[in-house]
């Protein structure tokens, strides 16, 4: 058989690629040089911290009981967010892909919804969340007064802080994945009888899950990283609030290696998580 | 469920198609009425935009009809959901499901209704008929135009629907294929025995696959017959062209 038409534009996609890259290899030599500066403002502190990292008492410093806690901590937390996250935020996504053909007032006000947590100083969000959700808050005190519990200052505060500074970036992943599955793929399940639900199951979610998955990554090296909202609504409480970043902050006005160990253990999750994630999983990167 | 692939002509009468449809695309108002009993394909045909997909995207319900009815034989189906019209929809371009294999496509609709494994089963019979067993572990971006059509019918048909819509069966196809492909769809639209429309803008795929024409530009029926009476009284100045440029 000769090659589908459907084919086609795949095998077109190489040499566009090839053009562009021939195009950004003739860079004029100063914007060569700023990039070059720019490059270096983004690496050269990394650098720095594995250049002054004290490896030979890394294996001491990173057994210490502190430091396991803070590890045990954090993760358990940001993935119990990351979990959180891809409950509440494929929904939200779907709703935020949907509201493409909504009138421009709504549809800007759900996308601004969205965005504030990845503009917004986390300090603000860990404030606000205090204020609603402490003693004297509104749904705080009705936590309190109906069950008996109160939220600021536990582990569960550190993963709500955790879920609002990351929800965004699961429901960007996902929601640029919907907005580029075919929706006629959806309409074709409909007519060989899957219902709403069925669609979503078997068609939807698994064209998007490449995004989903990209989402959830993103989710968790974020809430791994959350720092502001964390010590503002649930405190600094070892073993219970304060996760790698607060331990690693702490540390350095006590035991600065100890801080160097933290920071380095972060970093490296970073690295790893992302060189596991493919480019075109990347929002942005692409473009 | 599972003997739907070996169904012959022996099959019980099937049930005939009535459309009466008004359809808006923005820029066009699309008005349409016509009947198809089974057995008797009809081709709707027309220039490119007079409106042919937005006629079987109404009649599927992908589309909300601004006026009219559809009804399969006794059974009024405009008002519901296209999961519960029991219209079997080939697309242009076939939209396979790009994240299941040949086999998972063409079980989709019995998986809907079931267990996996009985779905999976069930797509025997239909690999087999249209001579894509050996493919059956491929993904749709691993098949050729021809064998995605095949997919796309079996698939279709595995549904069992009661009326088979093809939307521009040929067009995605290479032409070196297309004549072979139109004699082996013909064989599967007679097969299936049920009323069958399909859009077009080739009168040779309209006089292979179909017993009437229905003429549809801009929005309008401009005439309706056989091809023999088409050329033997054309009502437009589009069915003259059209019909002249096949002539050879």
């Amino acid at each position: 058989m000769t090659e589908s038409t459907t084919r086609a534009p795949a095998a077109r996609a190489p040499s566009a690629r090839s053009a562009r890259s021939a195009v950004a290899g003739r860079l004029s030599w100063p914007v060569a040089v700023v990039a070059g500066i720019a490059l270096a403002v983004l690496v050269l502190p990394l650098a720095a911290l594995v250049l002054r990292a004290p490896w030979a008492d890394l294996p001491e410093l990173l057994a210490r009981e502190s430091v396991l806690q803070a590890l045990v901590l954090s993760f358990a937390t940001a993935s119990i967010a990351t979990a959180c996250c891809l409950v509440l935020g494929v929904p939200l996504a779907a709703l935020v892909a949907r509201a493409a053909t909504w009138p421009t007032l709504p549809r800007r006000v759900l996308r601004a919804a969205v965005t504030v947590p990845l503009v917004l100083p986390p300090v603000v969000g860990g404030i606000a969340m205090l204020l609603l959700l402490g003693r004297r808050g509104p749904i705080g005190r009705l936590l309190e007064e109906s069950f008996g519990v109160t939220v600021p200052f536990t582990t569960g505060a550190v993963v709500l802080a955790q879920v609002f500074v990351s929800l965004p970036f699961l429901v960007f992943a996902v929601e640029g994945a919907l907005r580029s599955a075919d929706r006629r793929t959806e309409l074709a399940a409909a007519t060989l009888g899957a219902s709403r639900w069925q669609v979503f199951r078997f068609v939807t979610l698994p064209l998007v899950a490449p995004g989903v998955a990209a989402g959830a990554v993103l989710c968790f090296t974020r809430a791994l990283g959350e720092f502001g909202a964390t010590i503002t609504f649930a405190g600094s409480l070892p073993g219970v609030t304060r996760t790698l970043p607060i331990a690693s902050y702490l540390a350095m006005q006590s035991d600065p290696d100890e801080a160097i160990a933290l920071a380095l253990l972060l970093l490296a999750v970073s690295v790893v998580v992302l060189l596991g994630l493919r480019d075109r999983w990347l929002p942005g990167v692409r473009a | 469920m599972t003997d739907a692939a070996d169904r012959t002509d022996a099959a019980g009468p099937r049930p005939a198609l009535h459309a009466d449809v008004v359809v808006s695309r923005g820029d066009l108002d699309i008005t349409a009425a016509f009947d198809v009993a089974p057995r008797h394909p009809l081709a709707v045909i027309g220039p490119n935009g007079a409106g042919k997909s937005s006629v079987l995207s109404a009649i599927a319900g992908l589309v909300p009809l601004e006026s009219g009815r559809v009804r399969i034989g006794a059974r009024t189906v405009d008002g519901l959901p296209p999961e519960r019209r029991r219209i079997g929809l080939v697309f242009q371009d076939y939209v396979l499901f790009p994240h299941l294999t040949a086999r998972d496509n063409i079980a989709f609709a019995t998986r809907m209704r079931g267990g996996r494994a009985a779905a999976r089963a069930a797509a025997d019979p239909w690999l087999e008929r249209y001579g894509l067993t050996s493919l059956a572990g491929r993904y749709p971006a691993e098949l050729s135009g021809g064998q995605a059509q095949r997919v796309a019918l079996a698939r279709a048909l595995a549904a069992e629907p009661e009326v088979l819509l093809l939307d521009e069966p040929m067009s995605a196809l290479d032409v070196e294929v297309r004549a072979e492909m139109r004699t082996e769809l013909a064989t599967h639209v007679r097969e299936f025995g049920g009323a069958t429309v399909l859009v077009t803008h080739s009168p040779a795929d309209a006089a292979a696959l179909a017993d009437s024409v229905l003429v549809l530009e801009a929005g309008r029926v401009t005439q309706r017959g056989t091809l023999d009476e088409l050329r033997a009284a054309p009502a437009t100045p589009y069915v003259e062209r059209m019909l002249a440029a096949s002539a050879d």
